[in-house]
């Protein structure tokens, strides 16, 4: 039975990489409840962001955290391109042509990256990457700490953009009823080219949260994509504090099965809290039910 | 029902001309034995391995210069990508056999040079792998397949029995470890090896936690909390890359600072990008695994070719690499010299019937001779430490490059 | 049909039936590759095609499949045409679970996906701990010399594997295109194409989904079962791995989904395209690891762009006419 102070110490960190995670996870959860988009490509645009904010930290000998306004500012730019150029055509066509573009398009990515950086993993390198903050007996990660919290802030940018802005409250519209938001004069696609900007961003600054915390590779996408999904079905496709909450849920989980059975097992969690939440609540913890 | 568009009778006959191209009909061409050995090299130059095959690679790069000098045989490279897919190895080497290879070699990946290795016995063409451990390839009872890599069970046996001698060597004898290993071919083998072989060998310590990860783990705090809530003398480790990288940094994170970290002959550890990746921190693991002789001569020839090469490398980190997939090359090289011809059955004969001198190869280990199986026997570990940021043969005492630091500095008992 | 269309097919028949002996070993390695990807397409055909259940995860029967006689055959002696049941057996348990759960509780679309996805994953971490198949180690068939053939152990030369495969994907062919013009074939077209109306219409849409499933995971497995035997070793994570269950899916919707020829062109197609890539990419010398797949990337981010009900529809309009649906 292991001791409490190490049960808690795993429930904290799993609680903030959740949070970032959860701030993928987010990205994927916009976009598929406004366009109902399955964007496949998701991880692969995430590694894209981490690259970026490798070679953007190494370049200029900034941090991070500084890098990570003009990324999301960046990625909101090819996010929003991306959309308006090739996605929006697939809009109205079948799940599996959607599927088939954005793996076409994850392909590009994943080899282009190689191509372009090599195999290698890269990272970053700050000063405070290996500190620790002492609480008493607990040990928490300084970096997984500022990435938790950036990632809060960033969610709760988002949430009060669609709450708040009048932009916001037109894509809500857009996502409740596209005939209806047509017939009432919004620009629907360049509406819908925000929302998959702003996804974008939201998945390119989780990027440049994560690597602080682990190294990127070019094959790493596809994990995340998975990860994404998994996240945004537990949590609830289309609803942001959905998306945060799946991210905390699977985190913690994922730590404490580590813990308590094999860690070599403990996706094998995830999996089956999908597969459960398929079977009993399809619509996720906080999505609506349809 | 008559309105289509018709093919007519000549634009179907030049499609079907058009759609069965050369490439296809091809026949196998044998290289004339015009005193050149045709070599086809399979590695994983893209896909997930790529940065190990491009680091084999380098070996089979400078080879044919190298050994043009040393045996004044004539080699020519034919190079092919196995994209780190099992499938691809299997049709890039018949690709390669088709195209002149005389002999292959290769895959690093154990399941790439099994299917290399059926293609090879079918088609007749010598197969001698350079890196791979499962032990099964070289029990099919197959007759062109040769492998100068010790099989699982062999590494594991050295490497534990290493960790004897370190203790020897440093004066000290640590009476606990935790056993971390990642879930793959190698973590399992060295898993089952150590209940095995742990009475057998005598080793003064005991395992008091044993955790395995998932490869494909990108986070390893549970794991590392596990083990130093485990309280353990040191911390015996079997990785890969990627994953040693997060855990030593977790390590370091949660302030866990055990008397060393020992790795029984797992890659990650000796590597560049742990070293790159965490620089300090990267010093005082312990590998004691297969290596480069640095005392033979011709190991020197080739490091002073690798230099020539590749200047901004260093040589220690792509060593064990470089010196396998060389020796395969010195290995079809010298049986093509003894044979006089590069037809297949005399080349596989005179394979068999090779001696190389312990002296004489880059890898470390006894004489180079292929057991009936075609196994080499007889290749030793050696215990490599990262010191300075660089990895460095620590034991046995007649190669030693450096001094061996064991407890590392910052353990405090 | 017209006297081309039976030239055409009299004419790739010859093809078909001589290959091994005209062309080189690479070309009938990438010849197998080929026909393994037209099988297994138009296995996953039947669930999607036919009946409209995206499936991520086919992986998955590929592996139980493989696994299954590959361990029965090394560990009891079991010939693969009896392990076959076996593998079949366990494939389809897996898949009715699968589509129960799914059908029952009204998983569909991306979901269901999503599910498939996660299942070959669980599966893929669970053979990775389980010992009778290997571990992560991996399954070892014991591989006998390929001079004699032994059809009963499936062991041979590359050849033997052919013609079995080739035969596989026509008798395949076969039983789709009876099934589709059956009244299974109507019930299911009616599922896919409104799922709704059809339950109105009082067809029983659990059980005939569940027979498209069983049957496209039951077709799956024995190509699993001739993957075991051909490549004589099997590792969870490539059996199991994403990227397999992807290779899948490929053929059949570049090719034409829900169409019966779709399958085979797709896959015709696409290892040209691949195996042409590569071949012209060694000829320019522009052999950067990656290259390849980046050009594949682009040139199906451009077929599904133009042709994006697949090759085989606008080809087989062109050929016989735009009434008979091939």
């Amino acid at each position: 039975m292991p001791a409490a102070d190490l049960v808690v110490s795993v429930v904290v960190a799993g609680l903030l990489t959740g949070l970032v995670y959860g701030l993928m996870a987010l990205g994927l959860s916009v976009i598929f409840g406004v366009m109902r988009v399955v964007n496949f490509a998701h991880g692969e645009l995430m590694t894209l962001a981490m690259y970026a904010t490798v070679f953007a930290c190494s370049a200029f000998s900034l941090d991070p955290f500084v890098v990570l306004v003009p990324v999301a500012l960046g990625f909101f730019g090819l996010g929003y391109v991306l959309q308006a150029t090739v996605i929006n055509r697939f809009i109205t066509k079948p799940e599996h042509v959607q599927f088939l573009l954005l793996l076409a398009l994850a392909t590009i990515l994943v080899n282009a990256q190689l191509m372009a950086f090599g195999p290698d993993a890269r990272g970053v390198q700050t000063d405070y990457q290996l500190d620790a903050i002492e609480l008493g007996p607990l040990l928490i990660d300084t970096v997984r700490l500022y990435a938790a919290a950036a990632a809060i802030v960033a969610s709760g940018l988002v949430i009060a953009f669609f709450r708040f802005t009048l932009v916001g409250k037109a894509i809500r519209g857009c996502a409740d009823n596209h005939l209806g938001a047509k017939v009432i004069g919004l620009p629907v696609e360049r509406l819908y080219a925000l929302t998959f900007g702003l996804g974008a961003s939201c998945v390119a600054v989780a990027g440049t949260l994560l690597v602080l915390i682990v190294e990127v590779t070019p094959g790493a996408g596809p994990a995340y994509t998975l990860l994404g999904f998994v996240i945004v079905i537990v949590g609830g496709l289309g609803s942001i504090a959905g998306a945060l909450v799946g991210g905390v849920l699977i985190g913690m989980s994922e730590g404490v099965a580590g813990l308590f059975v094999s860690p070599s097992a403990k996706s094998m969690v995830s999996f089956a809290l999908l597969i459960l939440v398929l079977l009993l609540r399809p619509a996720g913890l906080l999505g609506k039910t349809a | 029902m008559s309105n289509t568009l018709r093919i007519s009778r000549r634009t179907f006959s030049h499609l079907v001309a058009a759609a069965s191209g050369t490439a296809l009909l091809g026949r196998p061409k044998f290289a004339r034995a015009a005193g050149k050995l045709k070599v086809g090299v399979l590695l994983p130059k893209s896909g997930v391995q790529a940065l190990i095959g491009q680091s084999c690679d380098r070996g089979a790069v400078l080879a044919p210069d190298v050994i043009k000098q040393l045996l004044g045989v004539d080699i020519e490279i034919l190079s092919a990508d196995t994209e780190s897919n099992a499938e691809t190895a299997r049709s890039r080497a018949e690709r390669l056999i088709d195209e002149g290879a005389n002999v292959l070699v290769g895959a690093f990946d154990s399941g790439h040079s099994a299917a290399i290795a059926q293609v090879a016995e079918q088609r007749g063409v010598p197969f001698i792998i350079n890196i791979a451990a499962a032990p099964q390839i070289t029990e099919q009872g197959y007759k062109y397949v040769f492998r100068n890599f010790p099989p699982a069970p062999e590494l594991t046996k050295n490497g534990l029995a290493m960790i004897g001698e370190v203790f020897t060597a440093a004066k000290v004898a640590p009476k606990t470890a935790v056993f971390m290993y990642v879930n793959d071919t190698f973590g399992q083998a060295m898993s089952k090896g150590i209940t095995a072989l742990m009475p057998s060998l005598k080793l003064p310590f005991n395992v008091v936690e044993t955790i395995s990860y998932d490869v494909a783990a990108k986070d390893l705090l549970v794991e590392v909390s596990k083990a130093k809530a485990a309280k353990a003398d040191f911390l015996l480790l079997v990785c890969r890359l990627n994953d040693a990288v997060i855990l030593r940094r977790e390590m370091v994170k949660q302030r866990w600072a055990p008397m060393g970290v020992i790795s029984p002959g797992s890659p990650g550890l000796y590597e560049e990008q742990f070293t790159k990746s965490l620089g300090k921190h990267a010093n005082y693991a312990i590998s004691n695994t297969v290596w480069y002789n640095p005392k033979n001569q011709v190991t020197q020839t080739v490091i002073a070719a690798f230099k020539k090469k590749y200047p901004k490398d260093e040589f220690a980190f792509h060593g064990a690499n470089v010196a396998f997939t060389f020796d395969a090359l010195m290995i079809a090289a010298d049986a093509f010299k003894r044979a006089g011809s590069a037809e297949p059955k005399a080349l596989v004969e005179a394979i068999r019937k090779t001696d190389i001198a312990a002296t004489a190869r880059v890898s470390l280990g006894g004489p180079i001779r292929f057991n009936a199986k075609g196994q080499v026997e007889g290749i030793t570990s050696a215990s490599i430490q990262n010191l300075d940021g660089k990895p460095t043969i620590v034991l046995p005492s007649t190669l030693a490059q450096g001094k061996l630091v064991f407890p590392a500095p910052e353990y405090k008992a | 049909m017209n006297k081309q269309v039976i030239a055409a097919i009299g004419v790739s028949a010859i093809v078909a039936l001589s290959l091994p002996a005209i062309v080189s070993h690479y070309a009938l390695s990438i010849a197998i590759a080929t026909l393994y990807l037209a099988f297994v397409g138009q296995a996953w055909n039947v669930m999607m095609g036919f009946a409209g259940q995206l499936s991520l995860g086919h992986a998955l029967y590929v592996g139980l499949g493989a696994y299954v006689s590959g361990a029965l055959f090394t560990h009891l002696g079991i010939a693969p045409w009896l392990g076959l049941w076996a593998g079949v057996a366990v494939a389809v348990s897996c898949g009715a679970l699968i589509g129960w759960l799914a059908f029952r509780f009204r998983v569909t679309g991306v979901y269901f996906a999503v599910l498939t996805i996660a299942s070959a994953e669980f599966t893929r971490i669970g053979f990775d701990h389980l010992e009778w198949t290997g571990g992560p180690a991996g399954l070892f068939l014991k591989v006998a010399q390929r001079d004699s053939i032994d059809i009963l152990n499936l062991r041979g030369p590359p050849a033997m594997y052919y013609y079995a495969l080739l035969l596989l994907a026509l008798a395949t062919l076969g039983l789709c295109t009876w099934l589709l013009k059956s009244r299974v074939g109507y019930y299911w077209l009616a599922i896919r194409e409104d799922e709704p109306a059809a339950e109105a219409l009082g067809i029983p849409t659990l059980r005939f989904k569940m027979l498209a499933v069983v049957v496209s995971a039951a077709l799956t497995a024995v190509a699993g079962v001739f993957m075991a035997f051909y490549k004589n070793s099997l590792f969870p994570e490539q059996v199991f791995d994403m990227g397999r269950s992807i290779e899948i899916v490929l053929a059949p919707i570049i090719g034409g989904l829900g169409t019966l020829l779709g399958p085979i062109v797709g896959a015709i197609v696409l290892t040209l395209l691949g195996e042409g890539t590569s071949a012209a990419l060694q000829l320019a010398g522009l052999e950067l690891p990656g290259m390849k797949q980046v050009i594949y990337g682009v040139l199906l981010l451009v077929t599904v762009s133009f042709l994006p009900n697949g090759i085989w529809p606008p080809i087989s309009r062109m050929l016989v006419g735009p009434k008979v649906r091939a």
